[in-house]
């Protein structure tokens, strides 16, 4: 479909592409039974320091899609480039948020956010630094010596936040990671995420089924079909920053949702 | 001291002391033939008159058990690393870890005796072979239960092979590991106790065994109770180690 036709539509073709995605498809051979295309064709662009979700029903291959950009899983056939290189494995310029907050329950949550740098050989006093300022941004400055199991679902995320963020990457890969927190937190955390967006200024890729926080949060909302995915619409989303609690009972708001729930097919 | 651990400690105590008391009664008022069944009392007795023979014997299965469960965590552990991370070790040493540790120690007792003479070194060797199999065991299992979302995590950063074992998977398996420890270091007490009733110089096993035939029955009592004690001690001391080991294990389990 004519996305990148879309896209220079709305007057931000200056914008230089970050994420280039074409006719991505995605089958796994099973035993014994014809393969199991989880994604079909999908092809977009995705501009530097947008934030794009990508928005689908459970198991439509959205949370496969966001493996592929970040070089977890390949490709069955199509094109995936970022920043301009093919992704063909994961790279020290993605940070990852996992549906799950995956924090090591032996590390402190100092020790948790400094992972990335262990990793990467880049462990040293800048780096402690960069961790307490992430920690001061998430509001957990006096828990960095806390171990994983003191703290809360929606505060062990934001560790995990920061864990992503502190090798300073360029591409924000987020799989449904707010989906198991309560709807308060998940509110929170989604302020959190535009705030930390707004300071950063990393392009940010977010698979999620909700609806509302698609349209919250992003610039572009991605529907994906079911299975096999193909893309049902491409939404730009034109409201207001900085998107407060008053943008979500806007009408603006309101009527993109009834697009993204009309692609979804909920709505008519 | 809480009083939730302050209660976790009196119920175990009022249920030994229950049955110490049931014992003593029941020898006193049925009179029971000492040889048969000595009382607690006569026990203590024993206990406290030979304890300078008690603790001198106590010393050898001391070290017996602990060296034998030291070598065992020191051959058990990277053996359980190797099986863990190695399909062709897997398949080529697994089978006969099973097939060995389904071979009854006391079974080959007499042959290590003959291989190792009377003294400490077969008891070490016996002990180290029926401690050696949990820790292998459970460290394996651990190995292979390190939770998906943290090797993608390590995937997505792109660790090395070393950088994956040392950094996520093994922390990951401690908990696995000190099971298997406290499981192994109670059986190497039993394992040195076996070596010592096979054939041995001293040793409580050897004491035991002494004052059984000499129909010493309070002290063949006397014997088993510091055995027993050994054992808890030993236990405690791993359970300690772990303690300070994986200080985040406690937390949330209060």
């Amino acid at each position: 479909m004519t996305v990148a036709a879309q896209h220079d539509a709305t007057g931000r073709r200056d914008d230089a592409v970050f994420g280039r995605f074409d006719k991505v498809h995605q089958s796994f051979v099973r035993a014994g039974q014809p393969p199991l295309v989880a994604i079909e064709d999908i092809s977009f662009e995705v501009a530097a320091g947008s934030l794009v979700t990508l928005l689908g029903p459970s198991g439509c291959g959205k949370t496969t899609f966001l493996r592929i950009v970040g070089g977890l899983i390949a490709a069955t056939s199509g094109t995936v480039q970022v920043n301009g290189r093919d992704v063909t494995e994961p790279h020290a310029d993605f940070g990852v948020v996992f549906q799950q907050p995956n924090l090591m329950p032996w590390r402190t949550v100092l020790n948790n956010v400094l992972f990335p740098m262990e990793i990467l050989g880049l462990r040293d006093a800048q780096a402690v630094t960069r961790v307490r300022e992430l920690l001061a941004l998430v509001g957990l400055e006096s828990f960095e010596q806390a171990y994983p199991a003191e703290l809360s679902g929606g505060m062990q995320q934001r560790v995990a936040l920061c864990r992503a963020l502190i090798h300073k990457p360029k591409l924000l890969l987020m799989d449904e990671p707010f989906g198991a927190l309560d709807e308060l937190t998940r509110m929170e955390m989604q302020d959190l995420l535009l705030d930390i967006r707004a300071k950063t200024g990393a392009t940010v890729m977010f698979v999620t089924h909700s609806i509302s926080e698609a349209v919250y949060i992003s610039d572009v909302v991605v529907v994906f079909s079911k299975r096999p995915a193909v893309i049902a619409d491409y939404i730009q989303v034109t409201l207001p920053y900085p998107r407060s609690a008053e943008v979500r009972y806007s009408a603006g708001f309101t009527a993109l949702e009834h697009r993204a729930g009309r692609a979804l097919g909920i709505t008519r | 001291m809480s009083a939730r651990s302050l209660r976790n400690a009196i119920y175990p105590l009022a249920g030994l002391t229950l049955i110490v008391l049931a014992w003593q009664l029941y020898v006193t008022a049925f009179g029971v033939n000492r040889i048969v069944l000595p009382s607690p009392l006569d026990i203590a007795r024993a206990s406290v008159a030979n304890w300078q023979t008690l603790l001198r014997e106590t010393w050898p299965t001391f070290w017996e058990s602990v060296l034998g469960f030291g070598l065992a965590v020191a051959i058990g552990i990277p053996v359980a690393v190797c099986v863990a991370s190695s399909r062709i070790l897997n398949l080529s040493l697994y089978p006969i870890l099973i097939a060995t540790q389904s071979v009854p120690k006391v079974a080959v007792a007499p042959i290590i005796l003959v291989w190792f003479g009377l003294g400490m070194q077969s008891k070490l060797v016996i002990a180290f072979l029926v401690a050696f199999f949990p820790i292998v065991v459970d460290t394996a299992a651990g190995m292979r239960a390190t939770p998906p979302g943290l090797l993608e995590l390590a995937r997505s950063l792109r660790a090395s092979r070393l950088q994956v074992f040392l950094k996520v998977q093994f922390p990951a398996a401690l908990p696995f590991v000190f099971a298997g420890a406290k499981v192994a270091v109670t059986l190497a007490v039993i394992g040195a106790v076996i070596g010592e009733f096979v054939g041995s110089l001293n040793g409580l096993g050897n004491l035991l065994l002494m004052a059984n035939s000499q129909l010493d029955s309070a002290l063949a009592w006397a014997a088993l109770v510091w055995l027993s004690a050994l054992g808890i001690l030993l236990f405690a001391a791993v359970a300690l180690v772990e303690r300070l080991v994986m200080p985040w294990a406690a937390i949330g389990h209060h």
